[in-house]
């Protein structure tokens, strides 16, 4: 069988572009991936233009408020880059240098002021994006969402905050400052001492009852208004998240991506070599020579998936060796790194033979381990929740037919020190690798056709 | 020992033997044998047969019924288009299926086949390079490597230009004067059979019609076929297959 190997390797050597694409391909996703991982934009860039006058306050009742500094918020959760019109903020956008841009108008603060008389505005801010594919949009809407809500909460508390002193100021009265003027309010607490001191001096009936009312007026206002502050500040944020995490598994991000890259890189160098190698046995004539007593079928077999898991396990950890520039790798992990690019690979490397062996071209089984290996990877990285369940169901079954779902399992586990075991997906693996090594074996029998 | 005469002592015995690929009959209950040294040519129109019953012999498809015995382990198998490595060279080819072979010094194997197919200054050649000649005499030498007593050769000048035909057959011709393997080979050119063949097989929709010489072909066809006995032989050839009804 080492001869088979060394063969074949002498074969992958005289393909200098295959050679080539074998090393360029993992280290140029190792790049990619390392940039997208250690350089995400956790700040996306946003034009901003500010046209409110520096002047303006929001202000209740005759009431100004403390300036809330709004654009300030805003850009210190994104990264804003300051504009000095609209139009350079439309241009931003549309040369893609921005996500968004965010314009405040001149006419927010007074729109935000008539929300207290009786005519009150809409108050709007203007936010340009370029759609240009959903993904992006949908991001864009997200991330404006939620900017344009802290911003509200921002507002409402402040409100909140100041409607809850006028409160304090009729339950308890104080001073209170309008047009330059301090004024002396009284308070519903000082007005019922006043009218029960004033009480025993007035005869019965009349004038007294009508205190009386009133007494009770102020005791039953002043109850109820008490509940009225913390109700106003509760307003603002009426639900609070309290999230319980179920599956505590879950890996970082960084992990996920960097074991979908190498997952990727494994099956489809795997698949690909081995399909298209033992195609190749066909295609040059070759199968019915060797297997007339040199070689046995099933030793042919075994020999092309070991060059797949070579050549696989080669390219995966050069590829996990460049990430390790860009985020910091487990590497006392090593030896189930090992383990699982091995039990990943050899059953990748059974479902390419299973596909050699089936299509029997070298140009047929490239197309093939395409059409395969691709949708199969996606519909693997679909998550829960995000289909229908019938559907999932669906998913979940074609995912769990083929190596590239148990394959990233594997790899997740063995590059995340609190991820799960890799127990269950190397046994998954175990059995794929039996059943995709009889389905080629069964296949093998067609090669023999003259 | 004349060349390609052989020994009278059968080396490869077929009996009866019947293929079948679904309702066709491939092969129909021929018969054949051949002896050590012998150079028989397999003939007949396409579809006759010729290529399964070498396929059978060499091991390759198993026959729905009949026997065949042939030497185990012996029976060098050369298909009709090359089985090789294309790129690799003619020296890892050789050297490549010397190993499989398990021969105890392959590097010498290698340069016996080199120095008998005459390309020991092109052994660092990749076989992509070669012309169809020369890459077909390396598939002869890859079947030569087992040091079979019976070869196998399916079509093997098929591609081949007249002067590449020649050295072939002197190389072929040499194999079973000198080594005494016996070499059956199957082709459509009727002139070749004749000129190297020292035994022809007519074989027609899977029945074996003729087995004898070139001289006893030609009676058979002065006496089956008397209008075509003074024509070329392949046209002759043609009237006695068509007198037999193909």
């Amino acid at each position: 069988m080492r001869w088979l190997l060394l063969k074949d390797l002498q074969i992958l050597r005289r393909s200098p572009l295959q050679a080539f694409l074998l090393v360029a391909y993992p280290v140029l996703i190792a790049v990619l991936v390392g940039f997208a991982i250690s350089r995400s934009p956790d700040k996306p860039r946003v034009a901003f233009l500010n046209e409110v006058p520096a002047n303006s306050r929001v202000s209740v009742g005759t009431r100004e408020l403390p300036k809330i500094g709004v654009g300030d918020r805003i850009c210190k959760r994104v990264e804003c880059v300051y504009v000095e019109d609209r139009e350079e903020a439309a241009e931003e956008v549309r040369s893609g240098d921005v996500l968004a841009a965010l314009i405040l108008p001149a006419d927010l603060v007074d729109r935000i002021n008539s929300l207290s008389t009786p005519s009150p505005l809409t108050p709007e801010v203007e936010v340009i994006v370029n759609e240009e594919d959903p993904v992006k949009a949908s991001l864009v809407n997200d991330r404006i969402n939620s900017l344009l809500t802290q911003a509200n909460l921002v507002i409402a508390r402040q409100i909140a905050a100041e409607g809850g002193k006028f409160l304090g100021l009729v339950l308890d009265g104080g001073q209170f400052e309008v047009l330059g003027q301090t004024i002396q309010i009284l308070g519903l607490a000082n007005s019922a001492k006043i009218l029960e001191a004033v009480r025993p001096v007035l005869p019965p009936g009349g004038l007294r009852d009508s205190v009386d009312e009133v007494i009770q007026f102020t005791t039953l206002a002043r109850n109820n208004l008490d509940t009225a502050a913390p109700l106003l500040a509760r307003l603002t944020q009426p639900i609070a998240v309290d999230k319980q995490v179920v599956n505590t598994s879950t890996p970082p991000l960084e992990v996920f991506a960097i074991a979908v890259a190498a997952t990727f890189t494994l099956a489809f160098v795997t698949v690909l070599l081995v399909a298209g190698s033992l195609a190749l046995e066909r295609e040059e004539n070759a199968f019915p020579r060797l297997t007339r007593g040199l070689v046995s079928p099933s030793s042919l077999l075994t020999e092309k998936v070991a060059l797949g898991v070579g050549v696989g396990l080669l390219v995966t950890l050069l590829m996990l060796g460049g990430l390790a520039f860009f985020v910091p790798l487990h590497w006392s992990r090593f030896g189930l790194w090992l383990l699982a690019i091995v039990a990943g690979g050899a059953a990748l490397g059974a479902a390419g033979a299973a596909l050699g062996a089936a299509a029997r071209e070298v140009r047929a089984v490239s197309l093939l381990a395409f059409m395969v290996t691709l949708p199969v990877a996606f519909l693997s990285l679909i998550p829960s929740g995000t289909v229908g369940p019938a559907l999932y169901d669906v998913i979940k079954v074609i995912a769990a037919l083929f190596p590239f779902k148990p394959a990233l399992q594997a790899m997740t586990g063995a590059l995340d020190p609190a991820g799960p075991s890799i127990g269950g997906a190397l046994l998954h693996l175990g059995i794929l690798i039996v059943a995709y090594g009889l389905l080629a074996r069964l296949a093998l029998r067609r090669f023999s056709a003259v | 020992m004349d060349a390609g005469t052989g020994t009278g002592v059968a080396v490869l015995e077929a009996r009866k033997v019947i293929k079948r690929f679904g309702e066709r009959e491939a092969l129909r209950g021929v018969e054949f044998e051949a002896s050590a040294g012998e150079l028989v040519a397999v003939i007949g129109p396409n579809g006759a047969g010729k290529t399964t019953l070498l396929s059978i012999l060499a091991g390759i498809s198993k026959p729905d019924e009949g026997e065949v015995h042939v030497p185990e382990g012996e029976v060098g198998w050369v298909p009709q288009q090359a089985a090789l490595y294309r790129r690799l060279t003619v020296e890892e080819n050789l050297l490549l299926f010397a190993r499989l072979e398990k021969h105890p010094d392959p590097h010498a194997s290698c340069k016996e086949m080199l120095e008998l197919t005459g390309l020991g200054e092109r052994r660092g050649e990749i076989v992509a390079r070669l012309s169809g000649g020369n890459q077909q005499r390396i598939n002869i030498a890859i079947g030569l490597l087992a040091r079979p007593s019976v070869l196998l050769l399916d079509e093997p000048s098929v591609g081949l230009d007249p002067r590449q035909r020649a050295r072939l057959w002197e190389f072929v011709s040499a194999l079973a004067a000198e080594r005494g393997t016996t070499v059956i080979f199957s082709t459509h050119d009727i002139q070749e059979a004749e000129r190297y063949g020292k035994r022809l097989l007519v074989l027609a929709d899977g029945e074996a019609l003729f087995d004898g010489s070139a001289d006893g072909l030609r009676g058979a066809v002065r006496e089956e076929a008397p209008e075509a006995a003074s024509q070329d032989f392949e046209t002759a050839f043609v009237a006695f297959l068509h007198h037999r009804g193909h």
